[in-house]
Parts: structure tokens; sequence; C-alpha cells
């Protein structure tokens, strides 16, 4: 070694980010009255979450606030991809945050999954993941259960162990 | 040290008061407030507050007073806060947190939050017995006091604002919220956010109940029990 410099500088110099995936199958259309107080609560939380500490993107579609008329893994299926400084800052978002409320009425608005769906991975700072990147964390998580390529809240792997997958 | 240990501490009847008096400011706490709450002096105080440090029950920082910085200000003074870690004896040995742990994870897998949300809301039901629903925000403090979730009053309009300091001294408006710094189910709650929460909120509601004076609600924060309960605003109908 004659440079202290590491082998792949511009990656292990980039500051990773968090990045996330949720999916949710709905019980009913999303203009079912059923699904009316869910509806509701899309704006103030996505302005919760907008303005949380450590939080950095999430999807929306073109001409609207939301990402619940994009519907890339079936007609019934709605998608949250978002991505966030660190672990930390999206769990306290999700689970400390009036984001709880939605979770906790989970129940009457989608269905259970019986696999994973909720998949967790890192990016390089200022990457946008698209909903192709996504679906194939999620499908690595259900294919191979939890890795530093994609992992959970329970299961959670650093930067750095992911990094040391491609270093 | 074992936890027997550390909670044997606490048998000294100043030290538990100074135990007491920190847990419930919520915040760091200097010597001289610690010993002017507890009533003691304060070298007294700075010992037992060290020893309670030492048993792992309390943290230590050091922190500058206000304002005051660089050559001059002084040492920093030291401050103390509940320490994290939970401490429980059983006389026999039971383990009911994994047993807890077990079934929240088998209930999150079946999905069965409703049906856990109505236990607990029949819990809470149980727990008031016959009377009528909870009918002031004091007597909802008393309640939940019972149930260690270390109640606040909280004044003002804005329920939401965090004021930092408690609001339970040197202010006259009546409280409009009560606000909990601790969740009894913090470990599983933890681990399983959704279904412990819709859990804890149902309770609440079964105990308080949903159509008196007061009401529970999930308005979920960093570092505190998810649910306010609110002095309901439709009495006037």
């Amino acid at each position: 070694m004659t440079s202290s410099r590491p082998a792949h500088p511009a990656l292990h110099d980039q500051p990773a980010q968090l990045a996330q995936l949720n999916l949710a199958t709905l019980l009913h259309p999303i203009d079912d009255p059923r699904i009316a107080p869910f509806v509701e609560l899309l704006d103030p939380v996505n302005a919760a979450a907008d303005g949380a500490p450590g939080f950095v993107w999430r999807l929306v579609e073109d001409g609207t606030d939301d990402a619940t008329g994009l519907r890339p893994a079936g007609a019934d299926v709605i998608v949250n991809l978002s991505v966030w400084e660190n672990h930390e800052a999206l769990w306290e978002f999700a689970y400390r945050s009036g984001h709880l409320e939605a979770m906790r009425r989970r129940r009457e608005w989608f269905a259970r999954h019986v696999e994973a769906h909720l998949v967790l991975w890192w990016v390089p700072a200022g990457h946008r993941p698209d909903v192709g990147e996504a679906l194939e964390r999620l499908a690595h998580l259900r294919a191979h259960g939890p890795s530093p390529r994609a992992f959970t809240f329970a299961s959670a792997f650093s930067a750095e162990e992911a990094r040391s997958l491609t270093g | 040290m074992e936890d027997i240990d550390a909670i044997a501490v606490l048998q000294d009847p100043v030290r538990r008061r100074l135990y007491e008096y920190v847990v419930a400011q919520g915040r760091e706490v200097g010597r001289n407030e610690a010993a002017e709450g507890a009533a003691v002096a304060r070298t007294l105080a700075a010992h037992h507050l060290d020893r309670l440090t030492e048993a792992g029950l309390l943290e230590s920082g050091s922190r500058r007073l206000t304002g005051r910085s660089g050559p001059g200000a002084g040492r920093p003074a030291k401050v103390y806060t509940r320490a994290r870690a939970e401490h429980a004896v059983s006389l026999p040995a039971r383990d009911y947190r994994t047993a807890a742990e077990l079934l929240a994870g088998a209930a999150e897998s079946a999905g069965v939050d409703l049906a856990l949300q109505e236990a607990a809301r029949r819990r809470g039901e149980a727990l008031r017995g016959a009377g009528a629903p909870c009918g002031d925000l004091d007597r909802a403090m008393e309640l939940l006091a019972a149930r260690g979730y270390e109640p606040y009053p909280v004044r003002g309009e804005q329920a939401n604002e965090d004021d930092g300091d408690g609001g339970d001294d040197g202010d006259d408006g009546a409280a409009t919220a009560v606000r909990m710094r601790n969740c009894p189910f913090h470990a599983v709650a933890e681990q399983f956010p959704p279904l412990v929460c819709g859990m804890n909120l149902a309770l609440l509601e079964g105990l308080l109940g949903t159509d008196g004076p007061v009401r529970a609600r999930m308005d979920a924060r960093p570092g505190e029990c998810c649910v306010v309960v609110e002095a309901s605003k439709n009495n006037d109908d």
C-alpha cells in the first residue's frame, strides 16, 4: 500500500442514507368510505414526514402530493418509498409521530401480508431509488431473509456492513 | 450490580426521595435543585445522588449553567437523569417479559390487532369497574399514576407544545391535557409499536371511558407514552 486512500474513495467517502419501501394491500378501493379515514390522514402525515428530522425524500406521483395513485406492485397495493438520513430518523417518524395513528388502524384498511412488506436498504447520499430498485430489494429480502442488502427494523444492518458487500 | 442490589439502594429514605424527585422532573436535575426538592442539605444530596448513579439508577452528566462559558464561567454543574435500564425483581423468578415478547410477535404475525384492542378495552373497563367515565383530568392523573404512567399536566391551548418543564409548578392556568412520561409496556412497545401502542390506547379508553369529560387519543412523540388525555371539547352541546 502506497496510499492510505481506500480502494473506492467515492463509495467510501459518501455518507449513506436509508431507503425504505412499504407495501400495503387495500381491503377496499381507495375511494371507498371505509378507507376514507386513511385518506384523511394522508396529507397531515405526509406533511409531518416532510418536516420530520432526518427526512430526505419520498416518492410522489407527478401532479399529486402522494404516491397512492402509483400501483407498481398490484392494482390494490399502494406503495410508500422514502429516504432518510438514518435508521433512527425513520423509526422516530414511523412510530413516534402522527404516523403511528395510521399504523395503529392498519388492520381496518389493509390486508395482512404473509410475506415481508417492508424493506430497508442503504443508498449513497443523494440517490433517489426508483420503484424497480425498491421492489428488487423487497424480493431479495423475501427470497434470502434479512441481509446487509435488504433488511428490516428488527434485523437492521449498518451502512458499513452494506459497503463491505460491494467494497 | 444485580437488579436486587440496585433496588436495595432505594431503601434509604433520602435516596428514595432524591430518586423520585429526579424521575418526576423528566429532565436533567442539578444537585442544588435535587437537594431542595428532597429537603436535604446539598452535600448529603450530592453523596446520595452519586450512590444512585453508581447503582445504575441515575445517569450523571455535566452541564455549564446557562449563558456562561469560557474562562471564569466556573466548573460545569453535575446533573442527573433517570437511567434507561430497567430493574425488576421477582420472587420466585418469573419471566413475563419473554412471554409478552413471544405473544406480541405471534399477534403481530397473525395480524390480530383488532382482537387485542378489544381485549384491552374490556380490561380497561373492568379496571374502571361499574363507575362512570373518568370525571376530570385530576382524576385521570390519579388513575394513570396508579398504573405507572407517570402523568403530568399540560397547560395552555397547545397540548402538543414541548414546554420541557412538565408544567407542574408556578403556572396558574388550568391543565387542558395530561401527558405521560412512562410507557409501562416499553420493551414490547419498542418491538411492535402499532400493535402494542394500539393495545395501550384501547386499555386507556376502557379505563377512562370514551364518552365522558376526558378522552384518550393517540399523539405519539419521542421519549414518552404515545397517548395524550384531553378534556373533551364537546361538553356544551
